[in-house]
């Protein structure tokens, strides 16, 4: 990972320095244990901070849109897919934007790893695939795999998908994973038993929205939600409308989501928010044999109209 | 000042019988956190956590709360009249408390209690509750108390102070609330002259915890045009998503918002929390919004926490150093660090101090 890290200052700086982007998006490394900073360098001084480990789990692609200036990013496979979806869909322009791409082997699991430990976790170290986590009792080590978000576990784009430059050689992408395992379990229960699952599911909800604001997909410049005239949903903690807000929000990212696990990394109260966008992704690959954010040549799937559809519906 | 001493075995007996004249407030465990919740009867809390999730401001002041109802149906005899919801008068006892916690209550009411307005809403919970803390033996990384005007055994906002003392707890009765309660519940054994002294050695080591600090001294001092543009707030922005994360978990957040919803010809005026991250807050009737951007939202949280407040009341700042916006903010924004850069600025040079805390 320091040969990350000593990559991405070397190839911010001379970005900064020969005036190929105006400044560049990156990590720097946090105040507490498992939480990297979204950190931005305009001179070469700055670059400095930039690092990477297992802890940069936002998405970058998240603080790129509707901007005027050249901008030199920091992606990982998910990031990238999520830049090419901006691409397509007018966020960004590809020649606004220099991606260093960053081969990922996974990031941790923020809210898994504390309830693995005893006591608070007050440093987490890793060396290659041994995560050393440092608590108020203690120290234990893990395997990497053992305590990866689960979207990183199951991932298969680690590599960036566009960039102009990487930091270090692809890594190998991993084939036998079950992306939509869970999704199976869920389709199996009877609808009793799927409405209790969800209604659990977001029983703790606070209505931060930070699911919604650490997702790239999420720009609209008024969410339904926030609106108010006309107001579309109520904004107390009404169950009615706490269940709008995720299921709309969820299908409004159906054919876009990249499977980043930002919204999931994001919650304060550690909500597993991708079982609704993962139902959607599914159904995007089971139907159309579609991935988000693979190429910047194509729309996403329900964003399109074909003369060819086959539902008759629609001719 | 009285101090009695529970046996843990007693422990449960007594909130039981608490329960018949009090609504138990006190945390439970849910899966990866512990948050406060009425308790069920026969439903225990449980003490082995550092800090609640979210505060327990909304024991006192709920997320969404109805304040009135109304019908819109014109052959009611009740057409057009806002009807104030009838409220439970049973007392609350909030249960498991912390010290930083129970301070927040004393920053808040100087929002909700002012001369000329008082909120009835916050005051008639405020007012029939009572506060029993547990003392902080093992403060979180995070925890800046001791620097916030509280600490892990302070005593100001108490109705009476539980200790860990191994096996049994010490209690020390803080007012007469405190005294009846305990009364309630039956715990009136008396504990040896030595608990005092035991007391006061629990609480040096606790404070001795509390190892992250922030400088305060000369926020009164700084000019509040000056912190206002100073030039850091883009860089401490930068990362902020404007979720509300920050105000919700936070003890001292206050502001709310009022709602009318209808449904079919009825219809209740709620009080929703708002939070000064969101694109509404503020927002003019004109369209106008004058903290319209991202930069303009943060920096009214931090200016507002960490300079008007301390201009108003002159009696340090708007937190309690209970980390909590620390461990939850989604992108790492260390109000710890912000809180340094305001302090140490230099408006001749534009330059502040930045800790890494």
């Amino acid at each position: 990972m320091t040969t990350y890290t000593d990559k991405i200052q070397e190839v911010a700086k001379r970005l900064l320095n020969d005036g190929t982007v105006d400044f560049v998006i990156g990590f720097r490394k946090g105040s507490v244990p498992m939480m990297n900073q979204p950190h931005y360098a305009k001179a070469a001084g700055d670059a400095e901070q930039f690092i990477w480990d297992s802890h940069c789990g936002l998405n970058l692609a998240n603080y790129l849109m509707d901007r005027e200036e050249k901008v030199g990013v920091v992606a990982k496979g998910c990031d990238s897919r999520n830049i090419a979806n901006h691409i397509v869909e007018n966020k960004i322009r590809r020649d606004q934007v220099y991606i260093i791409g960053v081969p990922c082997t996974g990031m941790v699991d923020r809210h898994k790893l504390p309830k693995m430990v005893d006591g608070e976790i007050t440093d987490v170290e890793e060396d290659g695939d041994t995560i050393t986590v440092k608590t108020s009792n203690g120290s234990q080590s893990f395997n990497k795999s053992e305590v990866l978000q689960q979207n990183c576990a199951d991932c298969s784009h680690r590599n960036p998908v566009i960039y102009d430059e990487m930091v270090a050689d692809p890594v190998e992408e991993q084939t036998d994973t079950d992306m939509f395992a869970t999704v199976r379990e869920i389709e199996e229960k009877n609808p009793d038993e799927k409405w209790d699952y969800f209604e659990d599911l977001i029983s703790t909800c606070i209505r931060c929205y930070a699911c919604r604001n650490a997702c790239p997909l999420c720009y609209c410049p008024l969410c339904f939600v926030d609106e108010s005239d006309p107001q579309w949903v109520g904004k107390g903690q009404d169950p009615i409308d706490v269940r709008t807000f995720h299921w709309l929000r969820a299908y409004h990212c159906a054919g876009r989501c990249t499977d980043c696990g930002a919204c999931e990394r994001v919650c304060p109260m550690g909500i597993n928010i991708r079982e609704f966008t993962k139902k959607l992704n599914k159904d995007c690959y089971e139907i159309y044999g579609w991935e988000a954010g693979l190429t910047t040549d194509e729309r996403p799937p329900l964003d399109t109209y074909r003369p060819n559809d086959p539902e008759e519906f629609i001719k | 000042m009285k101090i009695v001493q529970i046996d843990k075995s007693q422990w449960m007996e007594g909130i039981e019988k608490l329960k018949e004249a009090y609504r138990v407030y006190a945390p439970v465990k849910y899966e990866s956190f512990h948050d406060f919740k009425a308790l069920d009867k026969g439903e225990a809390p449980d003490f082995d956590f550092q800090n609640t999730r979210r505060s327990p401001k909304s024991v006192v002041y709920p997320q969404s709360e109805i304040l009135f109802r109304y019908s819109l149906d014109k052959n009611s005899d009740e057409y057009g009249i806002l009807k104030e919801e009838e409220k439970d008068k049973t007392p609350k006892a909030v249960f498991g408390i912390r010290p930083c916690d129970a301070y927040s209550f004393h920053l808040v009411k100087r929002n909700f209690d002012t001369e000329d307005y008082q909120d009835p809403y916050w005051l008639a919970e405020y007012n029939k509750s009572t506060f029993i803390g547990m003392a902080c033996n093992a403060p979180c990384t995070t925890c800046f108390c001791t620097s916030a005007g509280t600490g892990p055994y302070d005593e100001q906002c108490l109705d009476a102070l539980v200790v860990d003392a191994g096996d049994h707890y010490l209690v020390k009765l803080l007012s007469e609330k405190g005294e009846k309660l305990f009364e309630a519940a039956g715990w009136t054994t008396e504990a040896e002259a030595s608990a005092e002294s035991r007391i006061e050695e629990l609480k040096s080591a606790a404070e001795s915890k509390v190892t992250s600090t922030v400088n305060t001294d000369n926020l009164k001092k700084q000019k509040m045009l000056d912190l206002y543009e100073a030039p850091f707030w883009e860089e401490v922005a930068f990362s902020c998503i404007n979720c509300g994360t920050c105000t919700y978990v936070c003890p001292t957040c206050w502001c709310f918002d009022i709602q009318d919803e209808t449904s079919g010809k009825s219809g209740v005026r709620l009080r929703n929390w708002d939070s000064c991250m969101y694109p509404l807050f503020t927002l003019h009737a004109s369209g106008h919004n004058p903290r319209g951007t991202k930069l303009d939202r943060v920096r009214q949280r931090f200016m507002h926490k960490l300079k008007y407040y301390v201009d108003k009341y002159d009696d340090g700042i708007q937190c309690v150093g209970c980390g909590r916006c620390v461990q939850s903010c989604p992108v790492n924004i260390d109000i710890r660090r912000v809180c340094n850069m305001m302090n140490s600025y230099d408006p001749e040079t534009a330059m502040c101090e930045v800790t890494t805390v």
